[in-house]
């Protein structure tokens, strides 16, 4: 079991800094989270997912999130699993950021509708890189993209489209933990690293404030 | 058999954000109560959850199942210090206002105003959205809420700096981005493994 913890990695959060004390005030959602990634990335069972489908997919949503300490880290697992996919995995992630760039969009329903924001769909038109990836890890992308960019536009139709690819009711679901919990940890990373940025900008020693609380 | 099922007969979506309970349907098949095992159990942490069939689908991986369960319990529940436990609620409803995911902004703007008994302020964040101003102290974890929901995120100075003038400490600053940044895990599955439907009974 990885002893590192990859959110203070990419946080970039030193040992014993202000902020690594203040995340140790919450043990158990720091070993939670990254009990997750271990879950996720060193898994018991990789019958329903492999890691260098977890790994390219992974590389794809940092990249959508803009992240380049997690593309790297993400990167080097991949390359670690299947090197050839990389090439193809980061120029989908840069043609799906032009593609959309910023999220969530997606319609509403109901009384809700007239709030709705249409956008794009990510599909995998580009024959090479369909061949290089095979249908599973396309279907895998296509689904990573809507999951991130844009989650209130999921249907059926689209698990069906995963589960035509070679996607097990497991899979499926193991892929959906995955880009969901990508969504969490890239998140819980930026929001660290602005408290860490702007409580450097204010006192170069980093100084952590904590009231008496209520 | 297919791994994809179909949404049951007479099934009605909800018209709006609501505090009221909703049901939530899987759009692929739950783990088989026949198969669930001491390790699903474990996963579920909770034992009476194998009933729940959000739950039973994610317990088809139950490692990951696991960890998530038991990083939820303790964002949202562990009150040593830190932010109030209705704050955390809110930033997870403030998330799940933005991502669109109504069955979670059921679920824990319910929560809200059970834990501050503000029914009025909570439903005007249903029916208005996240630009609804409350009070600078909700406003300000609000605001935090929906620039880390934005991907890339949107989070910064301006909003730490509204969270400060707010009187909140850094363990509550963490408390709120650990809780916005969950229901972004949440409000993504909630979303595309099922939806929701009115109880036949509403």
């Amino acid at each position: 079991m990885p002893t590192t913890d990859v959110i203070d990695v990419l946080a970039g959060i030193e040992p014993d800094s202000a902020i690594d004390r203040l995340r140790a005030r919450r043990p158990e959602s720091r070993r939670h989270a990254q009990g997750s990634y271990d879950a996720l990335f060193a898994p018991a069972d990789t019958a329903h997912a492999s890691v260098a489908e977890r790994a390219a997919v992974a590389t794809f949503v940092a990249a959508l999130h803009r992240q380049h300490g997690a593309v790297a880290h993400y990167r080097a697992l991949l390359e670690h699993e299947d090197e050839r996919l990389v090439p193809s995995v980061l120029d989908l992630a840069a043609a799906a950021v032009t593609l959309a760039p910023e999220g969530p969009y997606g319609e509403f329903a109901g009384e809700n509708a007239p709030e709705s924001a249409p956008g794009p769909r990510f599909v995998i038109t580009d024959v090479a890189s369909t061949y290089i990836l095979g249908d599973r890890l396309s279907a895998a992308l296509e689904h990573a993209h809507l999951l991130t960019l844009h989650p209130r536009d999921a249907a059926p139709a689209d698990l069906q489209r995963l589960e035509d690819a070679g996607w097990s009711a497991t899979g499926i679901v193991t892929l959906s933990q995955l880009v969901a919990f990508l969504a969490f940890q890239l998140r819980v990373v930026a929001g660290l690293r602005a408290l860490q940025d702007a409580r450097a900008a204010v006192d170069p020693a980093v100084s952590i404030t904590e009231g008496a609380g209520r | 058999m297919s791994a994809v099922i179909p949404a049951p007969e007479g099934l009605v979506p909800p018209t709006r954000f609501t505090q009221e309970t909703l049901d939530w349907v899987p759009w692929v098949e739950p783990l088989p109560i026949e198969e669930v095992t001491e390790h699903h159990y474990e996963a579920l942490v909770q034992r009476s959850r194998v009933k729940n069939p959000y739950f039973r689908l994610l317990a088809r991986d139950p490692d990951i199942l696991r960890e998530r369960t038991k990083a939820d319990l303790d964002i949202f529940l562990n009150t040593d210090a830190g932010l109030p436990r209705a704050e955390r609620e809110l930033a997870a409803t403030a998330a799940s206002r933005v991502n669109g995911c109504v069955y979670c902004a059921s679920v824990h703007s319910a929560f809200t105003t059970q834990q501050s008994g503000r029914r009025e302020d909570v439903q005007r964040i249903l029916d208005e959205g996240v630009s609804a101003r409350i009070d600078q102290r909700w406003d300000a974890i609000i605001d935090a809420s929906v620039a880390l929901t934005q991907t890339p995120s949107a989070f910064g100075a301006a909003e730490l700096a509204g969270l400060d003038a707010a009187g909140l400490d850094d363990l509550e600053v963490l408390d709120a981005i650990l809780a916005a940044s969950f229901f972004n895990w949440a409000n993504r599955l909630m979303l595309s493994i099922g939806e929701p439907g009115v109880p036949p009974s509403a």
